[in-house]
């Protein structure tokens, strides 16, 4: 039986060269997944491994998150801490860490890179171990600092250079003393790390006399566990945590490996998505060649084959296809994760060098999905090629088209769509979290049904679509009437391509929507010309605020002042604002009360109030981060938005409780509105620091849809796959009526069809096909849209749907594309067919 | 060589061909399939081309139809000559000027019997003779049929169709190639008479290809062929004279040897 299974691959070469081209494309996306997140997870863990080499075990200050009932006040790594650390007997040294945000502008005036990924650092002494200088030296004082190489690549900055940088507020201008090297994790991704002298990095980041962190070296001949326990001896345990250099690199591989299989997960869901795609291919392929040679496995069940090993015989051709798909996709998919390694790469993030990495992992998921994939698809051809009677053998007469009534087919699939149709609409009325798994339940049925259903779909759609093709005279109807002449076909090609375009379409709505309807919230409740922030979404100086307050034509000025406190025994966060301006910059709608913030009076946001069982004149204790407690009452309850929430108090209330005031953003309403002067005599007046964006509400919605646009064209790029792989199927199913209806090509021709016309017909009948896969995709992807976006709507009072008619257009193009192109190929083989061998063929 | 070189009559000539041959293949391998024929089909005669296996018959219908190219000689359709026409015109030629019938039933299942009937004209963009289709349906009885589709319809009845597409675009020649060979007596004995009925009543002029004597008997005129030449022709034949003569033909005799058959030539 294998021998004959060989003989048929080998035959039907090019018949089924569609769905190894199918099944490789998605092996291909799985083994290039693998290999690509393994490769660089590897290469992250190596040169993040490399980043300990200089700690034998660090000091840390004990975090206070979960203790006692006072708020914040963690302890300090002193100077007197550092010095007992280096002073146990295994310590070789210790060095002082301090870092924070450095935002260092390039020769442009710009930042380099993404804000949240400028460091700054400070440099030990005069020769750090960690940071191996290559030109210059030490820096000394606030108007010396080092730059990593990279950075200094990049940027073409040169010792000597002047630099603008900026922390959290006032720009400097230092010169570069010198450039270093390092294996930091930051700088491998693609940050830039600045390094001061150590006072000076305490002062710019805010922690005079203290460090974020102690490094301690070991003694040659004693181990990092043993420096440890010495530590742990010398100091004092409810000050400081110490943790052992190998802990801290496997906590930071264990991170880099959870964080890459998060995006290992995401890639394969596109990958099964392919590959899903795929299963259809096979199991249309795998029908056909059953459906040609009932009359040989008929003749192999009158010799005497029973029907297992007629099954069999199908599923062993499976395996060899699936096979060939498998070792092809894996090749290709090691080419394609060496290809993301450099595309990543040349995209400006700099992903750190190491060899590819090809697990027995990866190659043994490559070989089994290609392989079971493919067999599961054949399962029910072959099942079905058991059935032929041996009887048929003998008939000279074709085998006829299965004409099996689709009344079973039909009903399950109207159940199936009733279902998923009635428990999405239930999910619709449900509250946003409790409607996710109906509505991902509903979803799934839902798709079932109507894959079931597109035979039934596909007659009237398409006859939709008849006066259009009539326009094309006879080649027209006979397309048209061919592509309803196997429902069952034409459904499982149309379904291919009808899922890729469902997704398409559903997360181009939900983005849509989401853009719009974000869009909308932050310029509804925002009443302020210009919002100013740290790049990095740091917290910003104070000073920031007193320079706007101070700048010509700025009318009203608030902070949005972020402070942890506890009430009731809970964490609450509090916004300072300046009561006075704060009711000129925000357009809030007050459902209880009047707005009105200053002394002890307070504004909440409903679900703040609603969760305290707070109204207009109830009064709560709240305790301060310096551990007072103060009595403040609600003086109204407004509508919060993912923008601006919480509970608003006035800034003279608030600051003198904070150790380390800093604000996360500043509202800034000028006299002329926004404007590029305006805009431009803001910047100045902060110095034009690299660091701060100074954001009008045009910015604001611009950065809003350019996030959006960013994940949209991610989530094409990885659905495009789907779509390739729809192609292949459309193609794989046209070739095969070509070559089934050859005779009646031939007729044609031989009546008086010349080839246009012949090519005209395939085209066409392609073309049908597509649309009515586009049009259902579509159609189902507006539904689902439509249904995500009321679950959302539950939560977010701005959200609207925003149909995408412009984009919807262009993935009807799309699908019609695809028909157009998947037709080239098939047509043509059409209209050469030789005339005399086709009338004549039997 | 004995051609069909006949008496004249006042008819015109629907068809012919001259000193037409066809060779597959080169050097060694090459098979003379036509080997300079000449022959003329006139209007509304009803001609069989008959020969054994092998003779040539088939390949003869289909270059004078315009269905296959030819190595040397000439084909006319009327005023045209068939060997200067690139494909798109002989395409034109044949929806325009040729009916066709096949063995093998060759309809679109796709299509009912009345469309069937009428897709030459589809395919030219013109609409049928009302008055003439009507006639042509009549004759071969489907006027109750012609929504049915042919999975609907008998061998019998679907070979009716063909012969009424075939008619209905009011060709100048009609070509059969085997049009019984997939019927049973009955069914083949009406075709047959439809075919002669178009001829004496619709003046058409039908050329058919067939092994069967009684088929040929049909015809006005019989053409036999053996090794790719014209070796023999009877007017107004029976089925007893057909055999006959096909009996005389070399390679018609199943007895007879291939060797011995070349030589018996000319």
């Amino acid at each position: 039986m294998f021998r004959t299974a060989l003989r048929n691959v080998l035959a039907h070469k090019a018949r089924l060269l569609m769905t190894v081209l199918a099944v490789m494309l998605g092996v291909a996306f799985v083994s290039g997944t693998l290999v690509f997140t393994n490769t660089l997870s590897d290469a992250l863990q190596n040169s993040s491994a490399k980043g300990f080499d200089h700690v034998d075990v660090a000091v840390t200050a004990e975090s206070r998150e979960d203790s006692g009932d006072t708020v914040g006040k963690t302890p300090e790594l002193t100077q007197a801490l550092l010095e007992k650390s280096g002073e146990v007997p295994g310590a070789a040294s210790a060095v002082g860490v301090v870092n924070g945000f450095t935002a260092i502008a390039g020769k442009d005036g710009k930042l380099i890179g993404d804000g949240f990924q400028s460091q700054g650092g400070n440099y030990w002494g005069t020769d750090d171990p960690r940071y191996p200088l290559t030109a210059g030296h030490a820096p000394k004082g606030r108007d010396e600092i080092l730059i990593d190489s990279r950075t200094a690549e990049r940027t073409g900055y040169k010792v000597g250079d002047t630099v603008r940088l900026s922390v959290d507020g006032p720009v400097l201008t230092p010169t570069v003393a010198g450039v270093f090297t390092t294996d930091d994790g930051n700088v491998a991704a693609g940050g830039s790390l600045a390094l001061f002298d150590t006072a000076t990095a305490q002062q710019l980041f805010g922690k005079a006399g203290t460090y974020d962190e102690i490094d301690v070296t070991a003694k040659a001949g004693v181990t990092q566990a043993a420096l440890k326990a010495e530590l742990d001896r010398a100091l004092p345990g409810d000050v400081v945590e110490t943790t052992t250099g190998e802990q801290l690199a496997d906590d930071q591989a264990e991170m880099i490996a959870s964080s890459m299989s998060g995006m290992k997960q995401g890639l394969l869901v596109f990958a099964g998505i392919a590959l899903f795609v795929g299963t259809f291919i096979i199991a249309n392929t795998f029908t056909m060649l059953v459906a040609q040679r009932t009359k040989e496995l008929a003749l192999l069940r009158a010799v005497g084959a029973s029907r297992r090993q007629v099954t069999r015989s199908v599923l062993i051709e499976a395996f060899v296809v699936g096979a060939v798909a498998a070792v092809t996709g894996l090749v290709a998919g090691i080419g394609i994760g060496a290809g993301l390694r450099a595309l990543v790469g040349s995209l400006g993030a700099t992903v750190p060098d190491g060899p590819l990495v090809v697990t027995p992992g990866t190659v043994a998921a490559a070989l089994a999905v290609g392989i079971l994939v493919t067999m599961l698809a054949a399962w029910l051809p072959g099942r079905r090629a058991a059935r032929i009677p041996p009887v048929a053998a003998m008939n000279s007469l074709h085998a006829k088209a299965t004409t099996r009534s689709l009344v079973l087919r039909n009903t399950l699939g109207a159940l199936f769509t009733a279902a998923g149709v009635a428990v999405i609409l239930a999910a619709t009325t449900m509250d946003g979290s409790d409607g996710q798994a109906p509505m991902g339940l509903g979803a799934v049925l839902l798709i079932i049904g109507v894959f079931v259903l597109t035979p039934l779909l596909s007659r009237p759609l398409i006859a939709a679509a008849a006066p259009v093709l009539r326009a094309f005279g006879v080649a027209g109807r006979l397309a048209r009437q061919n592509s309803v002449r196997n429902p069952r076909r034409t459904a499982a090609t149309a379904s291919a391509l009808m899922i890729g375009l469902t997704l398409i379409t559903g997360m181009t709505v939900m983005a849509g929507s989401l853009q719009k309807s974000i869009d909308k919230m932050a310029s509804s409740a925002l009443s302020a010309d210009y919002v100013v922030s740290m790049a990095n979404g740091n917290s910003l100086s104070t000073d920031v605020e007193k320079k706007l307050r101070h700048t010509e034509g700025v009318t009203a000025v608030s902070p949005l002042r972020n402070a942890p406190s506890r009430i009731d025994g809970d964490t609450e966060y509090l916004t300072g604002v300046d009561g006075a301006a704060i009711g000129e910059l925000t357009h809030l709608t007050v459902d209880d009360g009047s707005f009105r913030v200053g002394g002890t009076r307070v504004v909440v946001d409903d679900d703040t109030a609603n969760s305290h069982g707070w109204r207009a004149g109830s009064a709560f204790t709240v305790h301060y981060e310096d551990g007072t407690a103060q009595r403040l009452t609600v003086a109204g309850v407004y509508q919060g938005n993912e923008l601006i929430r919480g509970i608003m108090l006035d800034t003279a209330t608030l600051t003198p409780h904070q150790p380390d005031p800093a604000d996360m953003q500043v509202m800034v309403k000028t006299s002329g509105g926004a404007s590029g002067a305006a805009k431009d005599r803001l910047e100045k007046a902060l110095g034009s620091n690299p660091g701060i964006k100074v954001q009008d509400k045009q910015d604001i919605s611009n950065g809003i849809a350019q996030m959006f646009t960013l994940m949209l064209n991610m989530l094409y790029g990885l659905l495009a796959m789907a779509v390739v792989v729809a192609v292949l199927g459309v193609i794989n199913t046209l070739a095969m009526s070509v070559f089934e209806r050859s005779q009646e090509i031939g007729m044609l021709r031989a009546i008086g069809l010349d080839r246009r016309g012949i090519k005209r017909m395939v085209r066409l009948e392609s073309l049908v096909i597509s649309l009515f896969g586009g049009v259902l995709g579509i159609g189902l992807g507006v539904f689902f849209g439509w249904a995500a976006g009321q679950l959302l709507g539950t939560r977010m009072a701005t959200y609207e749907l925003v149909l995408p008619w412009g984009r919807m257009a262009v993935f009807l193009l799309l699908a019609a594309a695809v028909g157009v192109l998947a037709a080239l190929w098939p047509a043509r083989r059409a209209a050469r067919l030789n005339m005399l061998q086709a009338i004549k063929a039997e | 060589m004995t051609t069909a070189h006949l008496a004249d009559r006042s008819t015109a000539v629907a068809a012919r061909a001259t000193e037409l041959s066809k060779i597959y293949g080169q050097g060694e391998t090459q098979v003379v399939a036509l080997d300079r024929v000449s022959v003329e089909f006139r209007q509304a005669e009803f001609t069989a081309i008959m020969g054994p296996s092998g003779s040539g018959k088939s390949t003869l219908m289909h270059c004078v139809a315009g269905l296959d190219t030819f190595s040397s000689g000439s084909v006319r359709i009327g005023d045209t000559e068939l060997g200067s026409l690139k494909d798109k015109q002989l395409t034109r030629l044949r929806r325009d000027k040729i009916g066709f019938i096949f063995q093998a039933f060759n309809l679109l299942p796709t299509l009912n019997a009345l469309e069937n009937i009428t897709l030459p004209m589809d395919i030219a963009g013109r609409r049928p003779d009302k008055e003439w289709l009507d006639r042509v349906i009549g004759m071969v009885g489907l006027s109750g049929r012609l929504s049915h589709r042919p999975s609907q319809l008998s061998g019998g009845q679907q070979q009716r169709v063909a012969v009424a597409r075939a008619l209905a675009s009011r060709p100048e020649i009609v070509f059969g190639d085997e049009p019984t060979g997939n019927l049973d007596s009955r069914s083949g004995a009406e075709v047959l008479g439809f075919l002669r009925n178009s001829v004496r009543e619709l003046g058409q002029t039908v050329v058919m290809v067939t092994h069967d004597p009684v088929a040929a008997a049909y015809a006005d005129r019989v053409v036999f062929l053996a090794d790719g030449r014209i070796v023999d022709e009877v007017h107004g034949p029976t089925a007893d004279k057909v055999l006959d003569r096909m009996r005389s033909l070399p390679g018609g005799n199943p007895r007879t040897p291939e060797s011995d058959a070349k030589g018996r030539t000319s």
